[in-house]
């Protein structure tokens, strides 16, 4: 068996005014103090957790955040270098590095190349300054070029950066421009996900005041159908929802997510997923770290899922991607039920396999309700 | 000390008339009525002090919570009156405060031979207050003006004692002046009850008469039965009559409310208590009738009775389907203490198995609703009220139609609609708004009088399905809050009248069809058909939504097929999340209705047929 890694890093300098991610602000957690003082000793509580997990050998590690980018590439290096000692790596391990455009150096990018690092995902969003405003991101647009121009210097495998559609005030065009951009640069992957306005976000409470308003759905759609048109036509191909890359650069690390293959996620609040149990961790860094130094767990709740739940999710998950369902797995209604997308083409069916068009791709909750419920 | 104590006060059975004195409050929700009666219950030491409590003679939670007397009391106090130091007993009849119930009104009033006019004197008199007051004069009662709430420091008791005086003919000193909170005022005016009120009259030795004012059930003993004795007795274990329906029970106790009941000897001329005959259903009881004695029965019935005639209809249709029997149950269950509500079941293509109820009024329907929902745990739809619309086709047959979707589509020669008498009172100032709206809502002029300088009077002729439709809410919203309501039968008349049908995807909605004048046909359409596409979730296809009268299209919208509905993201911890959402959504879907392949969620039908404080109850629901 093989184990996925997922190291959460729970930092950010600002929090964005859309994220709701588990993630703090040097001040939120200790009033007056520098990134260095709360998360000087960060690392060495992962490595604490990290005692606990099976000893599979590693095909995928994926630092995500937060900023994983702000920490030490020595400290993310000593890591991997734990993981590797105690686990193994395949010969292909893939090792992300989420990152701020902003926050790396050509030097910075060497040492994470130095400590591992093969692949690295940029945090883009948007090439446009007023998307970016609303969006609180503080970036340039034009650093996003020279950091992924530095990351193939200093020798990064693979390149991906991620944007962000359907933010208020964002027209058609603006997403034209910022796909356009994107498929510009010297770059392997696209994520592109839908805005979600989660409760509790300043952005929530932006548009609870009326200051924004969010866009249709109808847009929203006509803005995926666009940057699927457009990867497309520039060789990126879609492999799940809302992920696109040239051939052989597709992310492993989230395929292993899809395709419910064993992960542990290292770190507050992270997820893990063996053998069929979900099992998370407690939320707040500070509490996080405080149980790893006395020796307890920091599990905060688990699930041991049940054959039908297992069931739904594999559907949940695999009709999202490119290979799609396997039909053979299919009850007899669920079959009947798909039936009435076939013909309004949202799915396409070969090989014994379920696939979904574009506009399937869309209403992908909708075809999972129907044939799960 | 005016008090006397049970024990020793003249007894029930052996009471002179000339010692009684039976009297109700008239009074306007919120104008303090509770809070006096309590205030007498406390002088006069029939409660302890002790098990004193607010609002002492309101049962229900929900009168309690309203504010409201939806079922009357009738409490015997004694009292020595400090004006010629004499032994009274006084009966206080409380009464339901609401035009729904004018008839339970008319028959309290008939079992008095006072009233005291209680008005709330930092708001004057009330619509409702007037029209009952209009009663009490017409059933000859001695009337005592009382302006209650004299502490409040926006009182003005010189405006509404003229404005009082000038109704009932007296001069405006004659207006006591009461505090209920403190308690001033109200020794003197249970001394001008006795003074002022007439004792009963009848005759000892005729066959009995009883009139009964109010029936409640029990749950431990069966109906309770309010009466007034007019001539003869009632003794326990006698074999008593009901005049409407011949039907002859053994009345099994009888006794007063004191304010607890208390089983007596019987009860004689003039006299004002209960009887328990073990009858376990109101309708046996009816109020207004007269009960007499079997073995010696009365010819002559009380003036007055009238069947009860519901004027209101709504479905109501349980959320989930399989409370079907319980909600039948609980129809069951209110009628034994409630005469006036009548129900069928119904069968509605759109919101399943339920029942067609009729109701005295809107309130009464509210009541209902709300006791089911409360007392019986029941989560229902209601369709929107309509009033019952008699109509003649070509060929002469005639379609009684209590139900939108009963109207015939046939030819049709007449509608007829019933109409009521209104009376509005509004400060003067609010006159145009008033006449705008009684005008959109195809009101006609009667008259308009001032009662003081700056409050009128306006009486219009109004459709009663004018009324249901949100009427009383645009008044208020429109004067304020200000102005005040009452309403009375007058009779049917033709209204050119057309059924509007919602389709969905070319399928009529049974529970969205309603009757409405002819002129007004589009803009309901328009409203509906506007309501729905913003409620209805797009579909995986397109949805017209179209208002049509008979074949014809009058207005349409149309939902757009969906087009995303996926959430972008999907990493570690989203995916239990999504999963957990959509197990969550599996239980949504079965509060989904299917009309022909439209998914409509029940809220909708809720949002589409419900008034806006309804919306305001599933909201709030929504948050808990």
């Amino acid at each position: 068996m093989a184990l996925s890694f997922y190291v959460h890093i729970p930092y950010c300098i600002k929090r964005c005014g859309y994220c709701d991610f588990n993630t703090y602000t040097p001040n939120e957690l200790q009033v007056g103090a520098t990134l260095e003082i709360v998360s000087n000793d960060y690392i060495d509580a992962v490595l604490k957790e990290l005692d606990a997990a099976p000893r599979d050998v590693v095909p995928t590690i994926f630092f995500g955040g937060g900023t994983p980018s702000l920490l030490p590439a020595d400290d993310l290096g000593r890591f991997i270098a734990a993981i590797k000692a105690r686990n193994g790596l395949t010969p292909d391990c893939e090792i992300t590095l989420e990152a701020n455009p902003d926050s790396v150096t050509s030097e910075k990018l060497s040492r994470y190349i130095a400590g591992g690092f093969n692949r690295i995902s940029f945090g883009m969003q948007s090439a446009k300054p007023h998307v970016l405003a609303v969006l609180d991101r503080t970036h340039n647009p034009e650093n996003v070029k020279r950091a992924v121009d530095m990351a193939r210097a200093a020798g990064f495998a693979s390149i991906s950066v991620d944007l962000i559609y359907g933010t208020p005030g964002e027209s058609l065009d603006d997403w034209r421009e910022t796909v356009t951009t994107a498929l510009s640069l010297d770059i392997d992957h696209i994520s592109a996900y839908a805005l979600i306005v989660e409760s509790g976000t300043k952005l929530a409470a932006q548009i609870k005041r009326g200051e924004l308003t969010m866009p249709d759905d109808d847009l929203m759609a006509d803005m995926y159908l666009l940057v699927d048109q457009l990867c497309q036509i520039r060789g990126f191909s879609w492999y799940e929802l809302s992920n696109w890359s040239k051939p052989e650069h597709e992310c492993r690390h989230n395929i292993a997510y899809w395709e419910n293959r064993d992960w542990w996620g290292l770190g507050p609040g992270a997820h893990s997923h063996i053998g069929g149990k979900r099992f998370w961790n407690i939320k707040h860094p500070t509490a996080y770290k405080q149980k790893l130094f006395a020796a307890e767990t920091p599990i905060a709740e688990s699930e041991v899922l049940t054959p039908e739940q297992i069931a739904t999710e594999s559907i949940m998950l695999g009709i999202r991607m490119r290979e799609g369902l396997d039909m053979t797995k299919l009850s007899k209604t669920q079959i009947e039920r798909l039936a009435n997308f076939g013909e309004n083409g949202f799915i396409e069916i070969t090989d014994n396999r379920v696939v979904l068009t574009p506009t399937g791709r869309l209403i992908a909750d909708r075809i999972v309700r129907e044939i799960t419920f | 000390m005016p008090a006397i104590s049970l024990a020793k006060a003249p007894q029930p059975a052996s009471t002179d008339p000339a010692q009684i004195r039976n009297f109700c409050i008239i009074a306007h929700i919120d104008h303090g009525k509770s809070t006096l009666a309590d205030r007498m219950l406390g002088i006069t030491e029939v409660v302890d002090p002790r098990n004193m409590r607010a609002q002492y003679l309101d049962r229900m939670d929900i009168e309690r919570e309203r504010g409201i007397t939806i079922k009357s009391q009738a409490v015997r106090l004694p009292w020595r009156s400090g004006i010629d130091g004499n032994e009274y007993i006084l009966n206080m009849i409380d009464t339901p405060g609401h035009v729904d119930f004018t008839y339970e009104v008319s028959r309290s009033l008939a079992a008095c031979e006072g009233a005291v006019l209680l008005v709330d004197c930092a708001q004057g008199i009330e619509a409702q207050t007037l029209a009952n007051l209009y009663l009490a004069m017409e059933n000859n009662l001695t009337i005592i003006p009382v302006l209650n709430k004299i502490d409040l420091p926006n009182a003005q008791p010189e405006k509404f004692a003229a404005e009082l005086a000038k109704l009932i003919g007296c001069e405006p000193e004659d207006c006591l002046r009461v505090s209920g909170k403190t308690g001033d005022g109200v020794k003197e005016l249970l001394d001008q009850i006795v003074k002022q009120i007439p004792a009963p009259k009848g005759d000892p030795d005729a066959p009995a008469r009883a009139l009964i004012f109010d029936s409640v059930y029990d749950s431990y003993r069966g109906v309770v039965t309010y009466v007034r004795v007019i001539d003869g007795h009632l003794t326990p274990g006698e074999q008593i009559q009901m005049y409407s329906t011949g039907v002859r029970h053994e009345a099994l106790e009888v006794g007063v409310i004191s304010p607890e009941p208390v089983a007596s000897k019987g009860l004689g001329v003039g006299e004002v208590g209960y009887l328990i005959t073990g009858v376990k259903d109101v309708r046996q009881s009816r109020v207004g009738d007269t009960i007499t004695t079997y073995n010696n029965p009365t010819k002559h019935a009380l003036a007055g009775y009238k069947d009860p005639k519901p004027m209101v209809f709504s479905g109501l249709f349980p959320l989930d389907g399989a409370d079907f029997p319980a909600l039948r149950e609980a129809l069951d269950k209110l009628q034994l203490n409630d005469a006036a509500l009548v129900y069928e079941p119904e069968s509605s293509a759109a919101l399943g198995f339920g029942f067609r109820c009729g109701f005295l009024g809107l309130l009464h329907m509210e009541i209902v609703r709300e006791r089911l929902e409360r007392e019986h745990k029941l989560n229902l739809i209601s369709t929107a009220p309509n009033v019952v619309y008699n109509v003649t086709m070509d060929d002469g047959k005639e379609v009684r139609v209590t139900n939108p979707s009963e109207f015939p589509n046939g030819k049709v020669a007449v509608v007829k609609e019933p109409i009521v008498k209104s009376t509005i009172l509004a400060p003067s100032e609010f006159i145009g708004t008033i006449m705008e709206l009684c005008q959109e809502r195809r009101g006609m002029l009667l008259g308009m009088d001032y009662i003081s300088e700056d409050r009128v009077e306006i009486r219009y002729d109004l459709p009663l399905a004018e009324i249901v439709f949100d009427f009383f809410d645009q008044l208020k919203s429109r004067t304020k809050g200000y102005a005040s309501l009452d309403y009375e039968e007058k009779g049917d008349a033709e209204g050119n009248l057309v059924k509007v049908d919602i389709l969905l995807q070319g399928e009529a909605v049974d529970a969205f069809s309603a009757i409405v004048h002819r002129d007004k046909a589009y803009a309901y359409g328009v409203m509906m058909t506007g309501k729905l596409r913003q409620l209805i979730p797009r579909q995986q296809f397109d949805v017209p939504i179209q208002a049509a009268i008979g074949s014809r299209i009058i207005a349409r919208e149309s939902i757009s097929a969906i087009r995303k509905d996926v959430l972008a993201k999907c990493y570690g911890g989203d995916i239990s999340r999504k999963r957990k959402l959509l197990e969550k959504q599996k239980e949504g879907k079965k509060r989904m209705k299917m009309v022909g392949r439209v998914e409509v969620p029940q809220e909708a039908f809720v949002a589409a047929l419900a008034t806006d404080a309804d919306i305001e109850k599933v909201k709030a629901a929504r948050k808990l």
